[in-house]
């Protein structure tokens, strides 16, 4: 708990930073109003109207907050303009995703496990694929998907299982690696049956390996889902909401749609690690 | 389904060599291995292709791909320079200079260590993609901008595994130090800055992949007519879906080589530490 103090001093910090930026950058647009329109600029009046334009380069904190209350609680939520409406677009892929990378990838991880061969072909193309930047072929899979008649939530949802799957996979191979020689050893005394070792002790040691890959994977799937929104004229979803933003110079709407986006995130992660904490309790193993 | 007969051949003929090499478990065998299965990807990939029709628009054969990037050397080396050399690499270095200047500066003061490292872990976890629309606003459509978001997105997970890095040696190496009477720049040009360098590079491996990530995503808001992002996103709208996978094929190995250039200066600098030692 002590960190709560440091945290809130370097908020406010960033916050201060963020209004003194603001009156600088959106401070020529400003001047320029003011001489078109012939009044002598004092600071007072400058200054109010960087906090207060419609289309700011940098819009000051209290715009975003406002801009986030008319997006969120000023709509009705089946509404395209409220952004509860297009987070949950966003969240409904990134969620389909994640649960389809994940499955596959543990899958997979046991399928590595329990054969040699799969482990020597798969895992070294599995760890080189990290190296990929993954994301830039997602306009693409969205472009050959609609072309083969897939729309809508699909093929965002491929792009976040993509991201997903890597993470997981080489998480949960090298949790389900952990038990050392003494307890297979120990497995094996007790005539334990490959299922009965992978159950009970394989797959519980790799739980907490399994978790720290899922609350990356999360992470990593719903900027999956942004980022399978850009491309391809989308109208729904946080991407598009940003891509719009940018098109027309609405500089609130993308601040607005990017601090859904990083709650959106870290509500996300935080469940994930909920359901962590729970699980490693109730299975003895909470540290 | 007689097209599918000699499909199924190879894929079994493959695995079954690769089930014989893997029981010898050698060096050569592992990359061996590895090599086939890429391979047989590769071939299978090529006669599906072939053997059921599929569309170009849906998926080019390895061997139209090839064709492609063969075609279009001058094309890509261009879009290369733009968006890697100018936008990824030139983002990445200022981003990991001030990540670990920032890193330093920070360290000194546990108040302010305490206070951005919470959020400094926060917002490693966010989407930072999302401000590339903003930046391209702010620094225009050139690679600066790409630069910008690149800067952005690399330098929280190196600032955070800087932090980690200054903070990994013991009070036991720190008295020694000081019983050597070393001040603060000498303590930690010799002893902590060493230290700390495994777990840099670690950071500095991970933001590899962010940087290039960055860049091509942030041409997508705007971008001269050159760049990798751009040649994917209006190849896509043409349809030149063996250009496209051409511009794939270029990122991959751009990532791959980056990442492997890193590891190597990795290799070089922390030659000390345990996990460089060779094994066999």
């Amino acid at each position: 708990m002590d960190a709560v103090l440091p945290v809130l001093a370097v908020l406010l910090a960033i916050v201060i930073v963020w209004y003194g930026a603001a009156i600088r950058l959106n401070m020529p647009w400003a001047e320029e109003q003011m001489a078109r329109e012939g009044i002598a600029p004092t600071l007072p009046v400058l200054i109010g109207d960087t906090m207060a334009q419609e289309r700011p380069v940098l819009p000051a904190p209290h715009q975003v907050a406002k801009g986030l209350w008319d997006g969120i609680a000023g709509q009705k939520i089946t509404s395209k303009r409220s952004l509860v409406w297009h987070a949950w677009v966003t969240l409904s892929a990134t969620l389909a995703g994640f649960a389809i990378g994940s499955l596959t990838g543990i899958l997979l991880a046991v399928g590595i496990v329990h054969s040699r061969t799969m482990d020597q072909s798969v895992m070294p193309w599995a760890v080189a694929s990290q190296t990929v930047p993954i994301l830039a072929i997602a306009p693409m899979v969205i472009v050959v998907l609609a072309s083969a008649g897939v729309t809508g939530l699909l093929p965002k949802a491929v792009i976040s299982a993509w991201l997903t799957f890597f993470p997981v996979l080489v998480g949960t191979v090298k949790g389900l690696r952990t038990p050392d020689a003494m307890q297979l050893d120990l497995m094996r005394s007790w005539n334990a049956s490959a299922a009965q070792v992978f159950w009970r002790l394989r797959l519980p040691s790799a739980l907490p390996y399994l978790f720290a890959s899922l609350k990356v994977a999360i992470a990593a799937a719903l900027v999956g889902a942004i980022v399978g929104e850009l491309p391809a004229g989308a109208t729904a979803g946080l991407g598009a909401r940003l891509l719009s933003g940018s098109y027309y110079g609405q500089t609130v709407q993308i601040w607005a749609a990017l601090f859904t986006a990083a709650a959106l995130a870290a509500a996300l992660v935080l469940i994930v690690g909920w359901i962590e904490r729970v699980t490693l309790r109730r299975m003895g193993l909470a540290r | 389904m007689t097209a599918a007969l000699p499909i199924i051949a190879v894929w079994l003929a493959a695995l079954g060599l690769n089930a014989w090499l893997a029981r010898f478990d050698t060096r050569t065998t592992r990359l061996l291995v590895a090599l086939i299965f890429g391979a047989t990807v590769l071939i299978l990939w090529e006669m599906i292709v072939r053997a059921y029709a599929v569309p170009m628009v849906i998926l080019p054969a390895p061997s139209q791909i090839a064709r492609a990037f063969a075609g279009n050397l001058p094309l890509l080396w261009g879009d290369f320079v733009q968006t890697i050399l100018k936008g990824a690499l030139s983002g990445w270095l200022i981003g990991a200079a001030a990540a670990v200047a920032t890193a330093i500066a920070i360290d000194r003061s546990p108040f302010l260590q305490r206070g951005l490292l919470p959020i400094g872990n926060f917002v490693a976890a966010l989407p930072i993609v999302g401000i590339a629309p903003i930046l391209v606003m702010w620094f225009g459509f050139d690679w600066q901008s790409k630069a910008a978001v690149v800067v952005v997105m690399v330098f929280f997970p190196i600032l955070v595994n800087a932090l980690a890095g200054l903070a990994a040696t013991d009070a036991l190496q720190r008295d020694l130090i000081a019983t050597w009477n070393a001040g603060y720049w000498q303590s930690l040009w010799k002893l902590r800055l060493p230290a700390a360098l495994p777990f840099i590079f670690n950071g500095l491996k991970i933001s590899t992949t962010l940087a290039l990530i960055g860049a091509i995503v942030a041409e997508f808001f705007g971008s001269p007519t050159r760049g990798m992002g751009f040649r994917i996103s209006t190849a896509v709208g043409q349809l030149d879906l063996p250009l496209v996978w051409a511009e794939i094929v270029v990122a991959a190995l751009a990532g791959s080589a980056f990442y492997g250039l890193v590891a190597l200066v990795e290799a070089r600098l922390t030659f000390w530490h345990p996990s460089q030692r060779i094994t066999t």
